[in-house]
């Protein structure tokens, strides 16, 4: 991997940042996208510009392959068995919301179990909160152990004969855990139960292949993997998504409209009513392209090289505490740094140039499981460099100098 | 290194409130209680104030959050004791004024809060600034004062 020639793909890396070169470590929360991406979909804005799926003039077919194109590609990406089988959504949340709402409304009755981790980032939590609500039905937590890891036999006994629903994270936005997906997909149909995956974190880091995990639902976003906002995706087995209705309605995703009765296309796009994200499904593509042409693979390794390194760094600084298991992390690192408030630690990071992320993390019970209200997040992906995390490093030990020097 | 800047934005009164907070704590016969959060981050805070007839007798404030976040609610609890309620709110709209960078009216009478006039060059933390302020305007509204 060539690291000088990624960065120069960055174009927004460099810049300065009140007067110090930008060191962007908050990919866990939005990544960069390389020229590539933006090159792909601007193309798209000035060349071909147009809806799909309808007319057929030249630039609607052109644009109509793009998309199309960018579904083939994150199929194979992912090795989904259909291309039917990917649906594009807003992101993440929708994705999942579109499960809870569609599948969800359908498949649990009153007294039934959903079951989900305190790990959950807030989309993976209130959708199945909403869903429970509606139906009566019961929310039950895998309990977390103390390095926030997941033991299986944790999984396996608190499923039930009421168990439906399995919906847990493939890697923590919080405590980079990355759990075991095949064998709790295993455990829940074991169970007679449908498992969804949260992908956020893990698809722009490792290779994920669904059908070797067994998994029956599957989401992720565009914008964490160097690709645009705007766009997700929802992997469903086809025999599932077959059976499920549409929770929107209107422009393309219908077969015949009568005046007062309509039918519904196939999959994939009976889930995509009206335009959908045309540009931002190329970007994606393009995006996809550049991560098969670094290699996954590679980008994993020398993101693993990248967390090691600060994660053995940053437990030399007196009064830190970092959050997550020592070992098999995914590439961020959430913190507290003894006397400074993680908004504090932000604001001081920043003035150096150093761009990290404070707060909940969108994770507010596992806050509290950590018995914090809030920490700070650094996270890493292939345009990082060890200068970089050295830097990040000494930045933090000013910082903490600076707050706890007296005033 | 570009701490100048810090130091613009932690001035020693903002640390001094910080680590020695006024007026921490809860007033158990209080007569206006209010919690307010902050969702994008977290930090939460309880106004507890005794008000008897137009006047703040009393004020305390307990809570979780960053040293702009708590420093202006000590700051804050500080300066409207012993003020009317008409005039903690006309404190509030200055204070907000001064965060926008517009031209506010506080003067010394008003305690410390105006310490906190550099958070206006920081925009990702004016709303720690403004939280304990929200606090009170929405303490007074719910409770009709």
């Amino acid at each position: 991997m060539d690291i000088n020639a990624i960065r120069k793909d960055f174009p927004i890396l460099n810049q300065k940042v009140h007067g110090n070169p930008l060191i962007y470590l908050d990919t866990s929360a939005t990544s960069q996208s390389p020229v590539q991406v933006t090159d792909a979909m601007s193309e798209y804005y000035n060349e071909y510009n147009s809806n799909v799926h309808r007319g057929v003039h030249t630039l609607g077919t052109k644009a109509t392959d793009g998309y199309e194109q960018a579904r083939m590609k994150v199929r194979s990406f992912i090795n989904a068995k259909r291309y039917e089988e990917i649906i594009f959504t807003r992101g993440t949340t929708a994705a999942i919301n579109l499960v809870a709402r569609s599948f969800g409304d359908v498949n649990i009755s009153e007294g039934d179990e959903i079951v989900v981790t305190e790990m959950e980032h807030h989309a993976n939590i209130v959708p199945w909160q909403e869903l429970a609500k509606r139906k009566n039905a019961k929310l039950v937590f895998i309990p977390l152990e103390e390095d926030g890891t997941i033991k299986l036999e944790n999984v396996e006994a608190v499923m039930t004969d009421k168990t439906k629903i399995v919906a847990v994270t493939h890697v923590s936005n919080v405590l980079g855990t990355i759990n075991d997906i095949k064998s709790i997909a295993e455990i829940a149909h074991k169970h007679d139960a449908y498992i969804t995956v949260d992908g956020a974190q893990s698809v722009p880091h490792m290779s994920v292949d669904v059908q070797d995990l067994d998994v029956d639902f599957y989401a992720f976003s565009g914008h964490k993997m160097l690709g645009p906002t705007g766009i997700g995706v929802l992997y469903g087995k086809a025999e599932i998504l077959d059976k499920m209705e549409p929770i929107e309605y209107g422009g393309d995703m219908i077969d015949f409209v009568d005046l007062r009765e309509s039918t519904w296309t196939d999959l994939p796009v009976k889930f995509e009513a009206g335009t959908p994200m045309i540009a931002e499904a190329i970007g994606l593509s393009a995006a996809i392209d550049y991560i098969n042409e670094v290699g996954a693979d590679e980008i994993l390794s020398y993101e693993q090289e990248l967390v090691k390194y600060a994660y053995d760094k940053m437990s030399e600084i007196e009064g830190i505490e970092i959050y997550g298991p020592t070992e098999e992390r995914a590439g961020l690192i959430t913190f507290n740094l003894d006397g400074v408030h993680p908004h504090d630690l932000a604001t001081a990071l920043d003035s150096d140039g150093v761009a990290v992320r404070a707060g909940h993390h969108c994770a507010q019970p596992l806050m509290k499981f950590l018995g914090v209200s809030s920490t700070a997040r650094a996270s890493f992906y292939l345009y990082n460099t060890k200068d970089e995390i050295d830097f990040f490093i000494d930045s933090l030990k000013r910082t903490k100098e600076f707050f706890t020097h007296e005033f | 290194m570009n701490f100048n800047n810090l130091n613009q934005l932690y001035r020693s009164v903002i640390m001094d409130h910080y680590k020695t907070p006024r007026n921490k704590g809860v007033i158990d016969d209080g007569t206006m209680t209010v919690d307010m959060n902050n969702p994008t981050c977290g930090d939460a805070i309880r106004l507890t104030l005794d008000v008897q007839g137009e006047i703040v007798e009393d004020a305390k404030f307990d809570g979780e959050g960053c040293s702009i976040s708590l420093a202006s609610a000590s700051m804050m609890t500080e300066a409207i004791k012993g003020k009317s309620i008409g005039h903690a709110l006309e404190m509030s709209e200055e204070f907000s004024k001064m965060m926008l960078g517009e031209d506010y009216d506080i003067s010394e009478e008003d305690g410390d809060i105006e310490a906190l006039s550099g958070v206006s060059q920081f925009p990702a933390r004016i709303k720690c600034a403004t939280l304990t302020w929200k606090a009170l305007e929405k303490g007074v509204k719910e409770s009709g004062q």
